[in-house]
């Protein structure tokens, strides 16, 4: 019971960060919807790309990149979220998080949680936006996308969780910005198609299929189309559990980063 | 037993669905798509070049333009056997079956003629001077009138139907491809693929209605080249085949306002309905597909790989 007690105020604790920080629920919405509405229609492609599955038919670029950018909000979020993490250290509120007579996994594993569950409201928001903006998945794509995205934000929110157990101060999280989320984002098929990347080079293609984050945004393509994509799945699922591991030994009082930094 | 033995082979047997028939220019060969499951189920291999296709009025044959054999040819659509071939005049690219499911009305693209033949006695009724290069063809709901389009000429010309004369002739814009009727007869349509326009004119006295332009935003206007188009049954929409534009046009046929832009494969030349006109199946030259559109909510739903340079489709019920 008190393990269900502590997801919720964890749940609870993350969504009052957003609720009394609105401009930050708009600022993480700002960022896909500039790469929808202005970066994709200049790369419009109004001959239509060539079909390749989850697609049945010819589609324009703003239809390819909507799952990328779901992916995107995931990628940022994930980052931010540790990026408080991180706050909370410095601010000593995560002593307090911690000292909870609560397995240390167990806490993590809530925040993990909880920030997810945030990420996935925005990107609801955004694709009710991309909606009205005329790019349509078939309705049951959006229900099918919720596993999905709830593998994938677990699985970025790891990763920042790992990286943040890491870091040891604040400012040093611009770093991991440039060094984790730009290559993660450009070495993917968020933006183009991985058979555009084997006509740049095989080595390229082969990096950016080995991307857990391509893994991750494929996985949320075939599902908004209702396509099963077993291997997307299985890499997504085997990242999140690789990250979540590491970040439990990170925070690992015993034996983790933690405990160097005293 | 033999009830049982009965049902049985009521179950064995597949369930007919209905199918769209798509002539592929340069395989010479007919792909036949299934309409339940939007995959093809059969390939045909007919004369050289197959362009215009269509079926007499009770889906007994179909009739396909075999361009570079200089004949239509008659086939059964069961067997898919050459039945026999029609005396077409030389190189017959596109024709209309005249309504009283006998005569076709066929445009020969080398001679400048337009060629009557009958189906029935498998000869040549009639073989009347047109301009250079006809193409599109179509003939009236009441059969009074036939049309071709002449593609150099740049002319629709008007066809007394009873005395095989040209009555009028109607200047359209630069290579003039396919002609309709809308279903009331009062209008005639006629797509212009260099022009890029679709031109309608009023049937009583060969006036102009309107010139429909195109726009599409991000794809340069050369490449909008009207083609193929098809009406609805209640004749308030059109939809028209833009060509290298990869884009099909739907035209509200009362205000002649082009309401929707639908993306689809490369090079689309022709279309045809299903049984309740709730799919339209477009042939895609260049990519060598078909794209199956929901015509309610006009989103394509599927694009099927056929044969190389699909050119023409028609619809075939099977119940």
């Amino acid at each position: 019971m008190i393990y269900l007690t502590s997801l919720v105020a964890i749940i609870q604790r993350e969504a009052l960060r957003y609720v009394n920080q609105r401009e930050r629920f708009i600022a993480a919405l700002v960022r896909p919807l500039v790469w929808l509405l202005v970066f994709a229609a200049g790369f419009r492609a109004a001959l239509g790309l060539s079909i390749t599955p989850p697609y049945q038919t010819y589609i324009t670029y703003e239809v390819y990149i909507v799952p990328g950018l779901c992916g995107m909000i995931l990628l940022f979020n994930g980052m931010q979220s540790s990026l408080s993490l991180v706050y909370d250290r410095e601010m000593g509120s995560m002593k307090v998080l911690l000292t909870a007579p609560l397995p240390r996994w167990w806490l993590l594993i809530c925040k993990l949680i909880g920030g997810t569950v945030i990420s996935i409201l925005q990107v609801y928001t955004f694709l009710a936006i991309a909606w009205l903006y005329g790019i349509k998945v078939p309705w049951t794509g959006y229900l099918a996308a919720l596993p999905a995205l709830m593998i994938a934000g677990m699985m970025l929110g790891a990763l920042g969780l790992a990286l943040s157990s890491f870091v040891k101060q604040l400012e040093n999280f611009a770093g991991v910005m440039n060094f984790v989320i730009f290559p993660m984002f450009f070495l993917s098929s968020a933006l183009y198609p991985l058979w555009k990347m084997a006509e740049a080079g095989r080595v390229l293609h082969d990096i950016c299929a080995a991307n857990p984050f391509t893994q991750a945004v494929e996985l949320i393509r075939f599902s908004l189309y209702r396509t099963g994509n077993p291997a997307a799945l299985g890499w997504t699922v085997l990242a999140t559990a690789v990250f979540l591991a590491l970040a439990i030994w990170g925070y690992d009082p015993a034996r983790g980063m933690t405990r160097k930094q005293g | 037993m033999l009830r049982l033995a009965l049902f049985a082979s009521l179950l064995a047997l597949p369930a007919a669905a209905d199918e769209i028939w798509v002539t592929n220019e340069q395989d010479d060969t007919i792909s036949v798509i299934d309409i339940d499951t939007l995959e093809v189920v059969r390939t045909i291999e007919v004369g050289e070049r197959p362009r215009g296709i269509t079926f007499s009025h009770d889906f007994s044959v179909v009739y396909v333009c075999a361009s570079d054999s200089d004949t239509v040819q008659v086939i059964d659509p069961v067997t898919g056997e050459v039945l026999h071939e029609l005396p077409s005049g030389e190189d017959p690219e596109q024709f209309a079956l005249h309504p009283d499911d006998r005569h076709l009305y066929i445009a020969n693209e080398d001679d400048a003629i337009a060629t009557v033949v009958d189906t029935q006695t498998r000869t040549v009724v009639a073989q009347i001077d047109v301009g250079i290069e006809p193409e599109g063809m179509a003939v009236s709901p009441d059969g009074t009138i036939a049309i071709t389009t002449s593609e150099t000429t740049n002319m629709a010309h008007w066809i007394d139907t009873t005395t095989h004369e040209l009555f009028a002739n109607t200047l359209v814009d630069s290579r003039p491809r396919d002609a309709n009727f809308s279903p009331d007869g009062s209008q005639l349509w006629v797509s212009a693929e260099i022009g890029g326009t679709v031109t309608a004119f009023n049937v009583s006295d060969q006036t102009e209605l309107a010139k429909i332009h195109f726009e599409i935003p991000g794809v340069l206007a050369d490449k909008i080249q009207p083609v193929g188009f098809e009406f609805t049954d209640d004749g308030k929409t059109v939809f028209a085949a833009l060509g290298p534009s990869n884009h099909i046009a739907v035209i509200n046929a009362e205000t002649f306002a082009v309401e929707d832009y639908i993306l689809v494969g490369r090079r689309v030349w022709h279309m045809a309905f299903d049984a309740d006109k709730s799919q339209l199946f477009t042939t895609n030259g260049v990519s060598g597909d078909v794209t199956v559109i929901d015509v309610a909510s006009r989103t394509p739903i599927k694009t099927i790989k056929v044969g190389r340079y699909p050119w023409a489709a028609a619809f075939r019920p099977t119940e």
